[in-house]
């Protein structure tokens, strides 16, 4: 993100305070929408929401730090969210795990060195009945096996 | 209100539309108007039906033609032959439909035939983006019906009647909870929903706020009526998309009827809904923490009492219950509490939506009474293990839960019955697992969840379940011993009894419940070295049979630890020392002459 970017962006967090100030509980909500607009949450940031919001750091860094949906260093592209919930587990969703970690050369938690895809273990996302799952930004994959996995890497 | 010769239903669950469903729904769009049948035929994007295992799924009504696994391209096909022609594309049908002389309707097939929806009821039935269907359905009935007809204390006294219990997971008198809060001191009341649906395995939740969002926003405003509140917030998972966006379309379409907001129905009564998003912590399915959550702090559970009912939300009464329960609510109020008690058990009144899943053919979600038997749900619904494999057991309840043997398959289902099986009823989740499966690892599957989500505030809890997935690791390493065993319970009961909240108290429910009904295979992990499901790696052994090996030399050449050796045409070798167990060797192989064990 060049400084142009994030000064826009610096911006567009003021409004999404504003939207929130004096709402009851508003630091989720606007971590949450912080996240959506940097794709993650910069410290520039949080120090603005600290200040804004009137909540201390130290808080802040433990909201963001407790939940595994905030992250605080930047993200890939595209997420890929790998369900490893029981389901997934009992049906091998190691092995697509795996692969994708093979083929696109990163650890889990990682981010692949042109910054396209960031890949993460997750706990269930609810399609069970499709196990094992993933899931590409808000795209579900379902009934997969260790194959399928580049074609579908293919698209992005 | 305009009417239709036909109407297409289509899933827009989750399940379908990662299989492209939303395509099939605008391809069935374009070829309607192509025939010009577009006054005559209407498409209906819907919730989920429940056959997840099938899907795409596309229902043509008035005929309930039940149309499985369609693609884009076969939509042509059923416009032409089935809404041009009224020829039924039978190649297309979900096969149980198909007979020799006729078409069995969907209720007919087994998936379906003794199913009972009541939470359930409008998912696959209207289309959830469309507050207009939902009022078709008898939607906002029970809510006119409560604040023009009864008093808070009568609407209170009937969810007290119906018995109905939360479908969340503990199972507590819903309409208990609500009196409690009623009679809280205080002005300033919350209704809460919980939708962080974290058990992994369990998906109905997701389902019907997908699929009929207005029937949990019409409970929540019944509740916020009965107990005095005036502000409602649901706690949905961000990994639920779909739901989050169906919830706010519901939410804007309630505002815009006078449903929700000032004056509801013109009454003097107004109570208004709030979204907010979870991010990703399983522990906030825990009330307390759910509420720590809502008020933007770390999830984290406190002590009870007080209890929500007293002080929860900002400080203030608040009922939280599951999304599963508020879908009872509104069917209890127009139907009557002796309706809802006519189903179940003694102490289990009503209807349980279970989410099959694992190794099971007919994965998806299943609504069926009270007292109905494992054996029934897995398989006559859900039509037994895949694959010919034997079933070895069920586990209910998430991480929290147990597994349940085949011998206690025909116990009927209800929250107390499951308790004394070892497991728990949870959010339902209903996880199959074969013989392949090895129930020590499933163990340490779990303990490694809640270790990982335990959130550290109670030593019990934070540091007896890392113990315990110790233990377990060495133990399908093949490095155990005897004394592990009797450690893992001792830690597992005093966890049991010492741990702040529901997660850190059930968290060693698998590893009781696999103790003591597969006692045999964490022996087995610990005196033979063995791991007779052949899943933990430590454990394993590939061999290759002097009599099935032809010396091609495939293994060998795909053995990425070049740890196989032989010459051509005579048996090849594996080296014990070198093998990494990585298993190309045994697929590789085109003879079937390497086993592992």
């Amino acid at each position: 993100m060049n400084e142009l970017e994030m000064k826009e962006k610096m911006e567009k967090l003021d409004k999404i305070i504003e939207n929130h100030r004096g709402q009851q509980g508003a630091l989720m909500p606007v971590l949450h929408e912080t996240q959506e607009l940097f794709g993650y949450l910069p410290e520039e940031a949080q120090k603005k929401i600290s200040k804004e919001l009137n909540v201390p750091m130290a808080e802040i860094y433990g909201v963001a730090t407790f939940y595994s949906g905030f992250t605080l260093k930047p993200r890939g592209e595209h997420t890929i969210s790998v369900c490893l919930g029981t389901a997934c587990y009992v049906k091998n969703a190691q092995a697509v795990y795996e692969r994708i970690q093979k083929d696109l050369n990163v650890k889990p938690g990682g981010t692949t060195a042109d910054n396209k895809f960031t890949l993460v273990g997750t706990r269930c996302l609810g399609c069970c009945g499709l196990a094992p799952v993933i899931m590409i930004g808000e795209d579900v994959y379902g009934k997969l096996v260790p194959d399928d996995i580049p074609d579908i890497l293919k698209k992005y | 209100m305009k009417m239709y010769r036909s109407h297409i239903m289509i899933c827009r669950g989750t399940g379908c539309s990662s299989s492209n469903s939303e395509q099939i729904a605008k391809n069935f769009e374009e070829h309607i108007k192509a025939h010009g049948l577009q006054n005559e035929v209407i498409v209906e994007r819907t919730g989920c039906f429940g056959l997840c295992a099938l899907g795409p799924i596309v229902i043509i009504y008035p005929e309930a033609s039940f149309y499985s696994m369609v693609k884009p391209e076969d939509v042509e096909e059923i416009v032409k032959e089935h809404l041009v022609k009224g020829r039924v594309v039978k190649r297309l049908l979900y096969a149980e439909t198909v007979t020799e002389d006729r078409i069995k309707s969907i209720n007919e097939v087994n998936f379906y035939k003794k199913q009972h929806r009541v939470a359930l009821r409008n998912c696959g039935v209207i289309n959830p983006e469309n507050i207009d269907e939902y009022i078709a359905f008898d939607g906002y009935k029970a809510l006119t019906k409560c604040l023009t007809e009864l008093k808070p204390q009568e609407v209170i006294d009937i969810i007290k009647q119906s018995a109905l219990r939360g479908r969340g997971g503990a199972g507590f008198p819903t309409g208990m909870k609500w009196s409690f809060a009623a009679a809280a001191p205080g002005n300033e009341k919350y209704v809460c929903c919980n939708a962080d649906e974290g058990d992994p395995g369990a998906f109905m939740d997701r389902s019907v706020l997908e699929g009929d969002p207005h029937a949990v926003l019409e409970a929540m405003t019944i509740a916020g009526y009965a107990i005095g509140g005036n502000q409602g917030y649901i706690y949905v998972r961000a990994e639920y998309p779909i739901a989050v966006k169906r919830l706010g379309i519901a939410i804007s379409q309630a505002r815009a009827y006078g449903l929700l907001g000032k004056n509801i129905l013109g009454t003097d009564f107004s109570f208004d809904i709030e979204i907010r998003l979870g991010a990703g912590a399983f522990v906030c399915g825990e009330e307390t923490a759910l509420i720590a959550s809502i008020e933007g702090q770390r999830g984290m559970p406190r002590p009870r009492p007080p209890f929500p009912a007293n002080k929860g939300l900002f400080g203030k009464p608040t009922i939280l219950n599951n999304v599963e329960t508020y879908a009872n609510v509104c069917t209890i109020i127009n139907e009557g509490p002796e309706w809802f008690t006519s189903m179940g058990t003694e102490k289990s009144k009503g209807t349980k939506v279970f989410a099959l899943g694992g190794k099971i053919n007919h994965t998806g979600l299943v609504e069926v009474p009270m007292g109905t038997t494992m054996r029934e749900i897995i398989y006559e619904i859900g039509g037994g293990c895949p694959n010919g494999k034997a079933f070895k057991a069920a586990q209910t309840g998430g991480p929290s839960g147990g597994c349940i043997p085949e011998s206690k398959l025909d116990v009927p289902i209800d929250y107390d019955n499951l308790i004394a099986l070892g497991s728990m009823m949870g959010s339902g989740g209903l996880i199959v697992m074969d013989e392949d499966n090895c129930m020590v690892d499933i163990a340490r599957f779990f303990l490694e969840f809640t270790c990982d989500e335990s959130c550290g505030k109670c030593t019990p809890c934070r540091e007896g379940t890392k113990r315990m997935l110790e233990i377990l690791d060495k133990i399908t390493k093949g490095q155990g011993e005897m004394e592990d065993i009797d450690k893992l319970e001792n830690l597992a009961k005093n966890i049991k009894n010492s741990a702040l909240c529901a997660l850190g108290q059930t968290a060693p429910n698998p590893i009781l419940s696999t103790l003591r009904y597969f006692r045999d295979e964490y022996e087995a992990h610990i005196r033979d070295k063995k791991c007779p499901a052949g899943v933990c790696q430590a454990l394993l052994q590939y061999t290759i049979s002097k009599e099935k090996c032809k010396g091609c030399g495939i293994c060998a050449k795909q053995c990425p630890a070049t740890a196989i050796s032989g010459k051509p045409k005579e048996t090849y070798v594996i080296d014990q020392e070198k093998c990494i167990k990585c298993g190309v060797c045994m697929q590789k192989c085109p003879f079937k002459a390497i086993s592992k064990g």
